[in-house]
């Protein structure tokens, strides 16, 4: 074998993916359209808060959804009889998570022009999503209190990302051992800066704190 | 799992690389993946294997992996400490006060040709 060449890189993996995603937020911003990334755990009540958010915001502002799935539409469906708002479906081709790139592919089957929030509804996993930055200008996860309140410990890179962290099924908080304010605590390790909701997607209670939330962010990024 | 993805962003870099450098196969290429970056090496070695055979560019291509430890910064006590023994909390002087120094990367640092 002749010499080998060593040719040095030392490149962040994900630096492509997060030059993709600042090119995305700036244009975002320039067409006013809010991006948020949703994510959690499979199961812990993405689509049923979301139906319930969107249902509220409705009639104030126009919103759309694309829900990211490794392989079904059910979620688009779901989303689109229960509010009548459209939405479509990504498929990930088994990967799972979105980047910024997939998520531009989405957004190139909405009309941008007549959306002032897109929501994007991530594949349930506390993992991988974290890696990868979607373009979006806000994440958000939901933490259901089945999956118990140290999941902030457990996750850190998750909840680090997060601006919001929205607690879900409330309505079985005496079944678990489940300590709110523990939670709270664990949250602020891990983002001093991040806002904790406590809901009930199954009710309805406290959607509308998130989506008073949703909507002032939305016209703030319209409007600074 | 999303060592699969993060092995089509490799393969994206280093094929942008060889071709700048005119380079028509690449016979290793050097990793240094942080302790807590949740990339697990032998599944990153194993999605690799899978991958890169399928390029003519990386066929036989190794893939080596260099382990960062991870460690943390203390702003409590100026100190530093291994993130995996010890955790968000300093076990010098009991601050929560603390931030990771390294060991969540996911790097190329280089490639043989
Ligand atoms: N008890 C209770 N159940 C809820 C609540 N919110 C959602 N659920 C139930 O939890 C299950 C999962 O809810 P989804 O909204 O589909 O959760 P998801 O996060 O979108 O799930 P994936 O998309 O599959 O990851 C459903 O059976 C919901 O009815 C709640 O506040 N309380
Ligand atoms: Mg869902
Ligand atoms: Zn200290």
């Amino acid at each position: 074998m002749d010499g080998v060449r060593v040719i040095e890189i030392k490149k962040s993996v994900f630096a492509d993916n997060d030059r993709d995603a600042e090119a995305l937020r700036a244009e975002l911003k320039q067409r006013g359209v809010y991006l948020l990334n949703l994510m959690s755990s499979p199961g812990s009540g993405k689509t049923t808060t979301l139906i319930r958010t969107i249902n509220l915001l409705k009639d104030k502002i126009r919103i759309a959804v694309m829900e990211a799935d490794i392989d079904s539409d059910v979620d688009a469906v779901k989303i689109r009889e229960a509010t009548g708002i459209p939405s479509i479906q990504l498929h990930t081709g088994g990967m799972c998570h979105l980047d910024a790139e997939m998520t531009r592919q989405g957004l190139d089957n909405i009309a941008l022009a007549d959306a002032d929030l897109v929501v994007l509804e991530n594949v349930g996993n506390l993992v991988c999503p974290a890696e990868f930055d979607t373009g979006a200008v806000c994440n958000a996860m939901i933490l259901s209190v089945p999956e118990g309140d140290d999941k902030p410990l457990k996750y850190p890179l998750m909840f680090s990302v997060c601006d919001v962290v929205v607690i879900n099924k409330m309505d079985v908080l005496p079944y678990f051992d489940f300590d709110l304010e523990r939670c709270r605590e664990y949250v602020r390790l891990r983002n001093p800066k991040a806002r904790v909701i406590p809901v009930c997607a199954k009710t309805g209670e406290g959607v509308d704190a998130f989506a008073a939330w949703l909507l002032e962010e939305v016209r703030k990024w319209k409007e600074e | 799992m999303h060592e699969l993805g993060i092995v089509f962003y490799i393969i994206r870099d280093v094929k942008q690389v060889a071709e700048e450098n005119h380079v028509g196969h690449v016979s290793n290429v050097v990793m240094d993946i942080g302790e807590v970056s949740t990339v697990i090496p032998e599944y990153l070695t194993d999605c690799w294997r899978w991958a890169a055979d399928r390029e003519e560019l990386l066929k036989g291509c190794g893939l080596k992996v260099n382990v960062i430890p991870a460690v943390t910064h203390c702003d409590g006590c100026g100190q530093d400490y291994g993130t995996v023994q010890h955790g968000k909390i300093c076990p010098h002087c009991g601050s929560e006060n603390t931030w990771l120094l390294r060991g969540n990367e996911v790097e190329i640092k280089e490639i043989e040709v």
